[in-house]
């Protein structure tokens, strides 16, 4: 008897939390989706069309470059640094790193885009010193926008992947070794392999990151750079042909069909590769 | 060694012999090149507001930033969401996780995929959905209460739509504090055994329950507060001047100032996450 009363109270305490993000979150989503497919007060696909065309179309390819890009780089590169640190005698360097990554993980936005513009821009204190600007050294681009995504992606990848590096065992490595196996063939048929959903989560978790990026950018490289949140931000603040707002919510879901089929792959990932965290 | 053993050594002793040497060196490299990569921008960055091409030396910038037109209005407004924010979202999640824990074992996944959801969303697909909301809202509710909240929610005095869209964008890494938290002690036991010796039901959660999950309520707040400090897309599309768009406002006409409030706002922040972290170490080694 008490046991169901607590079970009906149960459902009761879940309430508030899932209404509210059917209101708060659910609503605009859905108004999203209905949007997209309004033109003029009539359903249409014009919008997705459009979506999918011209300058919107090289935005959306643009931030998949980005994003392929820096998760690429990012995810080899913190790799590496993880293995430094994992592998290193030293124990304070590893607690530094690993502080100074949860930290710079999270460092992104406005101020992370002003720190490079104080840096490497063209009245930056670095490109001042060296006179890089007469060698042709310019931030404002596609690879410029790529250092400064590193800066917040590799830290994620470092968080991401010392857990999983923790636990190659020593015993696995000497086991290949007594078999053998020199250290390439341990990585190429020990290491990698049970790393691999890791591996593949970090990429995805650095994709997402630099996917869904709008306040560097913005702060950075305005428009020189093509990028579908810089597309849909132009889009929402009216420059677009008059009947055409709702392009804006269309890029939209392109944005989230995208970082949706993504996501997918990485959370299965997630749970296979929480069983070599254990 | 491998003067005794000459028959097994041979294939064993070059790697050996090389092993300890060659990766050291390329550690030394992967560290120095990380180091120079991650300092140098901080660096210059200050180097940036402190360096006067005519007076040499000066903390001007970082002294303009408190006199600086609405530095303090943005400042306070975003730390009042902030503790709004962080308020809302555990008032929500904390029953809904317990009670599901408890009582509604088979809500959990549903919970843990409605509160994960956000993560897939970009915070600029949210805002636009948003703002169609409260463009669209007024043209079909014009003759209900709801007119009133809508504009009620935009007061830019303090945008509560700020606060509902940042307990959205705050719940994946609240729940997952939360869960970690609750995971670490045996929630039914303890109420159980409160309820066995006559607590009420807000007494198990206020006086059993809470004490015990301080540090995954404190990580999941300061994760709020970091959230809610460097967010700028919702508010900036939305037209409220929160301190990131104060930032950005001022940084077309006063290029020095907005470097230094980077760097103040960054202080601020790493604060924050380093009080996290130490309290995240402090659980560890209590545990």
């Amino acid at each position: 008897m008490t046991g169901n009363r607590t079970r009906s109270k149960g459902w009761l305490a879940a309430v508030p939390l899932l209404a509210f993000i059917a209101l708060i979150f659910g609503v605009p989503l859905l108004v999203l989706l209905g949007g997209t497919f309004t033109r003029d007060g009539s359903v249409s696909a014009a919008n997705l069309t459009e979506s999918l065309q011209g300058a919107y179309l090289t935005a959306l390819l643009g931030s998949v470059k980005i994003s392929a890009v820096v998760a690429v780089a990012g995810g080899v590169l913190g790799t590496f640094l993880a293995q430094a640190i994992v592998t290193s005698r030293f124990r304070a360097l590893r607690e530094a790193v690993l502080t100074a990554s949860g930290v710079l993980a999270n460092f992104g936005g406005v101020p992370l885009a002003f720190a490079w513009i104080a840096t490497l821009g063209n009245s930056g204190v670095v490109t001042q010193a060296f006179g890089l600007s007469d060698h042709g050294w310019n931030l404002y681009n596609f690879w410029g926008l790529t250092l400064v995504y590193l800066y917040f992606s590799i830290p994620l990848m470092v968080l991401t992947v010392v857990p999983a590096l923790d636990g190659l065992r020593p015993q696995w490595r000497e086991a290949a070794q007594n078999n053998g196996a020199n250290t390439w063939q341990f990585w190429r048929y020990v290491g990698v392999p049970v790393l691999a959903p890791t591996l593949l989560g970090g990429f995805v978790l650095l994709f997402g990151g630099s996917f869904a990026a709008y306040a560097t950018a913005k702060a950075m490289v305005g428009g020189s750079v093509p990028l579908v949140t810089l597309q849909i931000d132009a889009a929402l603040s009216g420059n677009v042909l008059i009947g055409h707002e709702n392009v804006a919510l269309a890029l939209s879901l392109d944005m989230i069909v995208i970082a949706g089929l993504v996501m997918a792959v990485y959370l299965p990932l997630q749970k296979r590769s929480a069983r070599w965290l254990r | 060694m491998a003067t005794v053993t000459p028959s097994v050594a041979p294939a064993a002793a070059p790697p050996a012999k090389g092993r300890p040497r060659r990766p050291r060196v390329w550690r030394g490299v992967v560290l120095v090149v990380a180091a120079l990569y991650f300092v140098v921008p901080l660096l210059a960055s200050f180097v940036f507001t402190v360096d006067d091409p005519s007076t040499g030396f000066t903390l001007d910038a970082y002294g303009q930033i408190f006199s600086a037109e609405g530095f303090g209005r943005s400042l306070l407004l975003s730390l009042g969401l902030g503790l709004v924010t962080i308020a809302l979202v555990l008032v929500l999640t904390l029953p809904a996780m317990i009670a599901v824990r408890l009582a509604a074992p088979r809500l959990r996944t549903p919970l843990e995929v409605v509160c994960t959801l956000p993560l897939v969303v970009p915070p600029i697909t949210f805002v636009a959905g948003i703002s169609t909301v409260l463009r669209w809202g007024p043209d079909y509710l014009a003759s209900t209460p709801f007119y009133q909240t809508i504009i009620a929610v935009q007061n830019p005095d303090f945008p509560l739509v700020l606060v509902f869209a940042y307990v959205v964008l705050a719940l994946p890494f609240v729940y997952r504090s939360l869960d970690a938290g609750l995971g670490a002690i045996d929630v039914r036991t303890l109420s159980e055994a409160a309820r066995n010796l006559g607590a009420s039901w807000p007494h198990v959660v206020f006086r059993v329950i809470i004490p015990n999950l301080r540090s995954g309520l404190a990580s999941a707040g300061f994760l709020t507060l970091a959230l809610v400090l460097g967010e700028f897309t919702i508010a900036q599309l939305l037209s409220f001047q929160t301190f990131p768009v104060w930032i950005y406002t001022i940084s077309g006409s006063q290029a020095q100032v907005s470097v230094a409030v980077s760097v103040f706002s960054l202080l601020i922040t790493w604060l924050l996450l380093l009080l996290l972290s130490s309290a995240g170490a402090r659980q560890r080694s209590g545990s």
